[in-house]
């Protein structure tokens, strides 16, 4: 940790204390919303204090939408311009979304099993998240196993559009064969509360800070990877010195 | 229609190579043959119950005879660099992708006509009755794991593990497909046999949707 740090300080462009003030910000902000979520949120009626696990999944669910939508139009762009950055975008957002969607999968449960009396149930919703999970787990599984990274990355983008057209298929489908989900409380004429609605919007603006600043966070990563694989691409070419690397080579081999 | 041509004489290629062995038909039939048996002894197939699991049985062994079949899709062209040739000719890239598309096609769906009458034996199904409806929902949901199947051996073949790799790409993501064709099939063993229009709807929807997504992104997996 100390070797990075001290490697940053040289380019002093990448760290700054506006990004140390963005994480403390984020931190109050996620404090604010678990304190809101826990006492400032009024009781359900029927399902009590596990209800407040409500004012979590679903903001976590909403950003990690928004990340995989940045992911679809990062991988089109992508395929457009062939610009790195593209990439770089397409690939952070995936991995924070795929954290964000595993702490809806984690939670819904959580609640499921005292309101439904089961951990999980083959519903529209469920299963069709479970779905959406597992492909954008598959994407990342897929850019570890190729090394190029221009390969990478095409190969990659021409996933992640099949993946996002397929969602809605998806969806769709699985919500023809049954479903038990409550149904939207937003903007579907159902009633919440607006106090509720209140802590709801203060965590999802939370979530959406944090996605912001862990995208942030992993681009930069993924840039710096990026520059260090060029680099080391260019110490393989025959440089300047190509006697020096011949030398090393011949060592091993003449023994 | 200039991308007709080139698709016919690369189509009659990958028929060509197949038939002269015709390796990939017989592993798919036995495949599908085992895996169709296998399933009789983790379920009882009884006739009432034989209905109800019957055709998603069928489905699930088609799709993963397809997750294997169309692997050497791509693959046996690397090992002889005979894509590097065709990538040379003056076609449209996506012809190449298309024209393998539909010979997996016309495998898949040349292995499914052959293993009907088997499965409706062993899982005693009346097939006769609903016959053209039956073959049409083989055709849209066959499709459906061609046109993915084929786009993603294309994406596997440039990765490490690429066996492993084209299942687990492609599994998830025909999700759809597999309910689609299984309940229109299941909805042709009912007592009055139906076929449901929403099936049909969802399966030529996907068809249509990844069909375009293939033509519009595909020929970036060809490139060099």
């Amino acid at each position: 940790m100390a070797t990075i740090a001290h490697a940053k300080n040289m380019q002093p462009s990448r760290s700054s204390a506006g990004e140390a003030l963005a994480t403390v910000g984020v931190a109050l902000l996620l404090f604010a919303s678990v304190y809101a979520a826990i006492l400032v949120a009024p009781e359900e009626r029927t399902m009590g204090l596990i209800q407040r696990i409500f004012y979590f999944h679903v903001p976590f669910g909403w950003s990690a939408f928004i990340a995989f939508f940045i992911n679809f139009v990062a991988s089109i762009a992508y395929l457009r311009s062939r610009a790195p950055k593209w990439d770089w975008l397409a690939v952070s957002s995936a991995e924070v979304g795929v954290p964000f969607v595993t702490v809806m999968l984690v939670t819904g449960p959580i609640w499921a099993h005292p309101v439904w009396g089961i951990w999980w149930t083959w519903d529209a919703r469920l299963t069709s998240t479970f779905v959406l999970w597992v492909l954008y787990v598959c994407y990342l599984l897929l850019r570890t196993l190729i090394d190029e990274p221009e390969r990478r990355a095409v190969v990659s983008a021409v996933f992640a559009i099949f993946a996002a057209f397929d969602i809605p298929l998806v969806y769709f489908s699985i919500w023809f064969f049954r479903t038990q989900h409550p149904q939207p409380v937003i903007g579907a004429g159902g009633s919440l509360d607006p106090r509720m609605l209140d802590v709801l919007l203060l965590a999802w603006s939370a979530t959406l800070a944090l996605l912001a600043l862990l995208l942030v966070q992993r681009y930069r990563l993924e840039a710096m990877r990026w520059e260090l694989d060029h680099l080391r691409l260019n110490l393989d070419r025959p440089g300047p010195e190509p006697q020096r690397f011949a030398a090393v080579g011949n060592k091993g081999g003449s023994a | 229609m200039a991308l007709a041509r080139p698709i016919g004489i690369l189509l009659a290629k990958e028929l060509r190579t197949e038939f002269r062995t015709r390796e990939l038909l017989a592993t798919t039939l036995v495949f599908v043959l085992i895996v169709l048996v296998l399933f009789s002894f983790t379920f009882d197939p009884t006739s009432v119950e034989s209905r109800r699991f019957g055709p998603g049985l069928l489905w699930l062994a088609l799709l993963f005879a397809g997750s294997l079949m169309l692997h050497p899709s791509f693959t046996r062209e690397q090992s002889n660099d005979t894509l590097v040739a065709l990538r040379m000719a003056p076609i449209e890239p996506v012809a190449i992708i298309a024209a393998k598309i539909l010979a997996n096609f016309c495998f898949l769906l040349l292995a499914e006509i052959l293993l009907l009458p088997v499965f409706a034996a062993l899982y005693n199904l009346h097939i006769l009755p609903v016959l053209g409806r039956l073959v049409a929902v083989l055709v849209l949901g066959t499709l459906a794991i061609c046109i993915v199947g084929t786009v993603f051996a294309a994406i596997s073949s440039q990765a490490r593990m690429r066996e492993l790799l084209l299942p687990l790409l492609l599994l998830p993501l025909l999700t759809p497909a597999l309910i689609a064709s299984a309940e229109a099939t299941a909805g042709l063993f009912e007592e009055q046999p139906a076929l449901a229009p929403v099936w049909i709807g969802v399966l030529a929807a996907f068809d249509t949707i990844f069909l375009t997504v293939t033509w519009l992104f595909g020929d970036y997996l060809l490139e060099e």
